[in-house]
C-alpha cells in the first residue's frame, strides 16, 4: 500500500545501508516528504556544523501521494543544512524520479557521511546499492543521466543528479533530474557535491496498493477538472509560466536592475509572446493535466541547434528584467545554462545584478571582473559569467560562494548592494508595494523565496467573501481580510496559511500548481483528506492536516533557531524601505514597505504560530504540536 | 465496426496519467509496470509517442495463439482473451507488432487493452486529447484535414510569391 515505503539510511563513508519502517502514528503527524523531512533533519544534523563536510545530512523524499491518482504528485523533496544561507535548506522539484523511487519501494534516502570517490546510488525494487561513478562525474545534467541509463542498461531508469555545478560545489547549485526539472534554491546539489554522490538511479515495478482504486480514480477526475478548467491553467499550460511576466510587469511588480526599479520598460523581447515564437510544444510532469514545461530548440548561436525545456519566468528575470537584458534568445541560451550546469537561476540571476549594480557604481571594475563589462543589458557578459560560475571560472568562481561569501571577498561595502533574506538572493517578484508578499519573504524558512508561503492570490483583488471562504478554514478566521494587496491589513493571516497549505502541499508531493498558489479555485485541505483517505486509507481531517503541516513548520523554525536565527533575519534589505516604486501602475509608483507596519505584521504572523515576540515557539506551542520532546530520535 | 483509440503523438505532453489510470482500472494499483498502455519517450527530443493495441483487423496475436484464447469481440471491436483458456505461453507478445501485449508478472498472464469494455480511462484522463475513442474512419479525415490545411496554407504562400 502507499504507506509501506521505507525510510533508508545511507551512510556513504562506511557504505552501509539500513532500512526502517514508517509508523502510521509518524504518517499522522508528519504526512511524509517535506513534513517528515523536516523531523528527520532536525533529528540527524548537529547544529553549528558545516553544510558541506561530511556531517551534514542529505535527504531525498518522495511525498505520501507521489505515484497515485492524486493530479501532478510528482515531486521530489532534498533538504539539508544550506551551505548558502547555513540555515534550513530545501528545494523542491518535479518530473518522473519522485513516483519512480516510490516504485522502487523507498520514500525518503537520508544520506550522511561522504563517499572516498565519486559514487551513485542505485535504487531498484526495494534495494540499494552503492555504485562507482567514474564514468559519470564530471558530466552535465542530462549527459549524466544518459551514461547511467546506458550504464545500467535500462532506458527506463530516472535520476535524480547534479551538475558540474554541483560537483565544483557552487553555493546554490541544483539537484535535477530530467532536462530541467530543478531543485533549486538553497544549494542542495553543493551539499551532495560535498558527499561525492553524483546522482540517485531509481527503477521499480512495485506496485502502490489503493485503498478504494475505483473511488479514487473517479475523485482523481473530479480533482483533475477542478485544476485544468481554470484559466489560469489553461494559460499557464499554453505558455507555461512566462505567462506571469506580462501581468506582473505591467503593473511594475517585476525585480528589475536588481531592485533599483520595478518594472522592465520596452520588454517584447522577454514576454511570453516572443518566447513563444521558439516553442515547439508543451511537456506535462508525472501525471499531470496542467503541462507548463515549454520545449525549443536554440535557433541560433554557440548552442545553435540544441533541444531543451523551459524557459520558465524565473529565466526570463534573471536573463531578462533583473541583469536588463531583452534578447530573446539570451534567455533561451540562459535557460539551457542553468539547465546543463544544474543552478539555482533565481540566486544566478540575483548575483549578476548585484556584480552588474557594483561595476555600474564602480564599486568593481574590469580587474576584479576578469575583464567582463557588466552593465546594465550585456546580455553577452550575462551569459558568460553564467557559464563561469558553473565553471567556477575567473570572477564566476566568487560568485559560485554565493552573496555573503562573496561580498566578504569583494568587501568595500558590496554587501550593502545585496539584495536577499538569510543569505538567499531575492526572487523575480519585487514586493514594494505588495506587504503580502513582502511578509511572505521576510518570514519564509529557506529566505527569499516565493514556494513557502506566498499568498499569490492577493494580486488578484478577488472579493472580501471570496477571501474569506479561502481562508476561513480548515480553522476559522475572523479577521479583517482585504481585496487590496498594497494593504497591511489581515495579510499575516493570509501568509500563515499559505505557509501551512504549502508544507502540506509537499508532504503530499503535489505541484503547488495544484493548490491554492495562482488557482483560487484550486483543491486545498478539504480534497487533500478526501484523496488521502480514498488512495491510503488514512484518516486525517482537514484540521489534521493543517495541524500536521504547522508541526513541520516550527521544526524548520526550530531547526533555524538553533543555527543562531534571531528574528532579526525576519527582515528586509534597506531598499525595500527607502527606494519607492518608481514605475508600473499609478497605483502602486511612489510605495515602499513601511518599517513599522511591517514590524506589527510581523509581530501578528508570529502570534497566529503561537510564538514569542522573538520568534521562538512558546512551550505551550510545542506542547500543542507534540514537538516538544524532539528531537526524540524515534527514526 | 465499432470505435477505436485514436492517438495523436503531437498533442502527447509525455505525462504518462494513462498509464497510471491504466493499471489502477485493470489491477486496482497504481504501478505503470501493470499498465497495458506504455508512453515511449526520448525527453532529450521531446518526442512522446503512446503505444497501444491497435486491436488489428487480422490480428496476429489471435492468429498465433495456440489455444484460441484470443477471440474477436463484434460489439466493441477488440480482441479479448480469455484467462481460462491462455496457457501463458507469451507467443501473442512476439507476434504483435507494436509490442502492444505484454506480461505480467505478477499474475504470470499476458495483458492486452480491452478498451475498458467501451469507456477507456486514457481517454477519460488525458487532458490535450492524444488519444481519443473515435470511430475508425476519423482518423483519417483527421489526416485529410491536416493535409489539406498544409495544402492551402502552401498555395497561399505560391500565389503570394507570385504577386510579388
Amino acid at each position: 500500500m502507499a504507506l509501506n515505503r521505507k525510510i533508508a539510511y545511507i551512510d556513504l563513508t562506511s557504505g552501509k545501508i539500513e532500512t526502517s519502517k514508517i509508523s502510521i502514528e509518524m504518517r499522522k503527524k508528519y504526512v511524509g516528504s517535506r513534513g517528515l523531512d523536516a523531523y528527520l533533519l532536525y533529528n540527524h544534523v548537529k547544529p553549528g556544523i558545516d553544510a558541506l563536510s561530511p556531517e551534514n545530512v542529505a535527504i531525498v523524499s518522495a511525498g505520501l501521494l507521489v505515484g497515485t491518482p492524486a493530479s501532478a504528485a510528482c515531486r521530489v523533496h532534498i533538504c539539508a543544512k544550506s551551505p548558502l544561507t547555513d540555515r534550513y535548506g530545501s528545494a523542491n522539484g518535479g518530473g518522473f524520479f519522485s513516483p519512480e523511487l516510490r516504485w522502487a519501494g523507498f520514500d525518503h534516502l537520508v544520506i550522511t557521511g561522504k563517499a572516498p570517490q565519486p559514487v551513485y546510488l542505485w535504487v531498484h525494487n526495494g534495494e540499494i546499492e552503492i555504485k562507482d561513478a567514474k564514468n559519470v562525474w564530471g558530466k552535465y545534467v542530462a549527459d549524466a543521466q544518459q551514461a547511467i541509463r546506458d550504464e545500467l542498461s535500462d532506458r527506463e531508469i530516472k535520476v535524480l543528479t547534479i551538475g558540474p555545478g554541483g560537483e565544483k560545489l557552487v553555493r546554490f547549485a541544483n539537484v535535477m533530474t530530467g532536462l530541467k526539472n530543478s531543485g533549486g534554491r538553497t544549494g542542495m546539489g553543493a551539499v551532495l557535491g560535498s558527499k561525492n554522490l553524483k546522482a540517485v538511479a531509481a527503477r521499480g515495478t512495485m506496485d502502490i496498493t489503493l485503498t478504494h482504486p475505483r473511488e479514487a480514480l473517479d475523485y482523481n477526475r473530479e480533482f483533475m477538472t477542478q485544476i485544468t478548467s481554470s484559466k489560469v491553467s489553461q494559460t499557464q499550460g499554453r505558455l507555461g509560466t512566462p505567462f506571469i511576466f506580462g501581468a506582473t510587469n505591467t503593473q511594475g511588480l517585476v525585480n528589475t536592475h536588481n531592485s533599483l526599479l520595478t518594472q522592465l520598460v520596452n520588454s517584447d523581447a522577454v514576454e511570453a509572446e516572443a518566447i513563444d515564437e521558439y516553442i515547439s510544444g508543451m511537456a506535462g510532469c508525472w501525471g499531470c493535466g496542467v503541462h507548463c514545461r515549454g520545449k525549443f530548440v536554440i535557433p541560433e548561436g554557440p548552442y545553435a541547434g540544441t533541444y531543451d525545456e523551459g524557459p520558465e519566468y524565473t529565466h526570463q528575470v534573471s536573463f531578462g528584467s533583473i541583469t536588463g537584458c531583452r534578447d530573446t534568445v539570451g534567455i533561451l541560451e540562459g535557460t539551457h545554462l542553468t539547465n546543463r550546469y544544474g543552478l539555482d537561476v533565481l540566486e544566478v540571476g540575483n548575483l549578476i545584478a548585484w556584480a552588474i549594480e557594483l561595476y555600474e557604481d564602480g564599486i568593481i571594475n574590469k580587474e576584479d571582473t576578469g575583464g567582463l563589462e557588466l552593465t546594465w543589458g550585456n546580455i553577452d557578459a550575462v551569459l558568460e559569467l553564467t557559464r563561469q560560475i558553473g565553471e567556477r571560472e575567473g570572477f564566476g568562481d566568487i560568485l559560485a560562494e554565493g552573496g555573503f561569501r562573496a561580498a566578504e571577498k569583494i568587501g568595500r561595502n558590496s554587501i550593502d548592494h545585496f539584495v536577499h533574506v538569510k543569505g538567499l538572493g531575492q526572487m523575480n517578484s519585487d514586493e514594494k508595494a505588495t506587504p503580502a508578499l513582502a511578509l511572505n519573504i521576510a518570514t519564509s524558512s529557506r529566505g527569499a523565496d516565493h514556494l513557502r508561503s506566498r499568498p499569490a492570490i492577493d494580486l488578484y483583488h478577488l472579493p472580501e467573501d471570496v477571501l474569506r471562504k479561502i481562508y476561513s478554514q480548515p480553522v476559522p478566521y475572523d479577521g479583517p481580510l482585504t481585496s487590496d494587496y498594497r494593504d497591511y491589513e489581515g495579510k499575516a493571516w493570509e501568509v500563515f496559511w499559505h505557509e501551512n497549505c504549502y508544507m502540506a502541499v509537499d508532504s503530499l508531493g503535489i505541484c503547488k500548481y495544484h493548490t491554492t498558489f495562482l488557482g483560487a479555485t484550486h483543491p486545498n485541505f478539504e480534497e487533500w483528506s478526501k484523496l488521502i483517505y480514498l488512495i491510503t486509507g488514512l484518516e486525517m481531517s482537514p484540521l489534521d492536516i493543517w495541524t500536521a503541516a504547522e508541526r513541520a513548520n516550527n521544526l524548520e523554525r526550530l531547526f533555524n533557531l538553533n543555527e543562531g536565527m534571531t528574528r532579526k533575519e525576519d527582515w528586509l534589505v534597506d531598499r525595500y524601505f527607502d527606494l519607492p516604486n518608481k514605475l508600473g501602475i499609478p497605483a502602486v509608483r511612489g510605495l515602499s514597505i513601511d518599517r513599522e507596519k511591517l514590524k506589527k505584521m510581523i509581530d501578528e504572523f508570529y502570534q497566529y504560530h503561537g510564538w514569542d515576540e522573538n520568534g521562538v515557539p512558546t512551550p505551550e506551542t510545542l506542547k500543542r504540536l507534540e514537538i516538544d520532546k524532539e528531537p526524540s530520535h524515534m527514526l | 465496426m465499432g470505435k477505436v483509440l485514436v492517438l495523436d503523438y503531437d498533442k502527447c505532453t509525455g505525462c504518462r496519467e494513462c498509464e497510471l489510470v491504466c493499471a489502477i482500472q485493470h489491477e486496482g494499483v497504481s504501478n505503470p509496470a501493470r499498465s497495458r498502455i506504455k508512453v515511449v519517450k526520448r525527453e532529450w527530443e521531446g518526442i512522446y509517442i503512446p503505444m497501444v493495441c491497435q486491436q488489428c483487423e487480422s490480428a496476429p496475436c489471435m492468429a498465433i495463439c495456440p489455444v484460441k484464447a484470443i477471440s474477436y469481440d463484434q460489439e466493441l471491436n477488440r480482441k479479448v482473451v480469455d484467462y481460462d483458456k491462455c496457457i501463458g505461453c507469451r507467443m501473442c507478445i512476439a507476434a504483435c507488432p507494436f509490442g502492444a501485449m505484454s506480461f505480467n508478472t505478477q499474475t504470470q498472464q499476458v495483458m492486452k487493452c480491452d478498451l475498458c469494455d467501451g469507456d477507456p480511462q486514457c481517454v477519460r484522463f488525458c487532458e490535450t486529447k492524444a488519444i481519443r475513442y473515435a470511430d475508425a474512419s476519423e482518423q483519417s479525415l483527421d489526416k485529410q484535414v491536416a493535409v489539406a490545411n498544409k495544402f492551402i496554407a502552401a498555395t497561399k504562400n505560391a500565389a503570394a510569391t507570385l504577386t510579388t
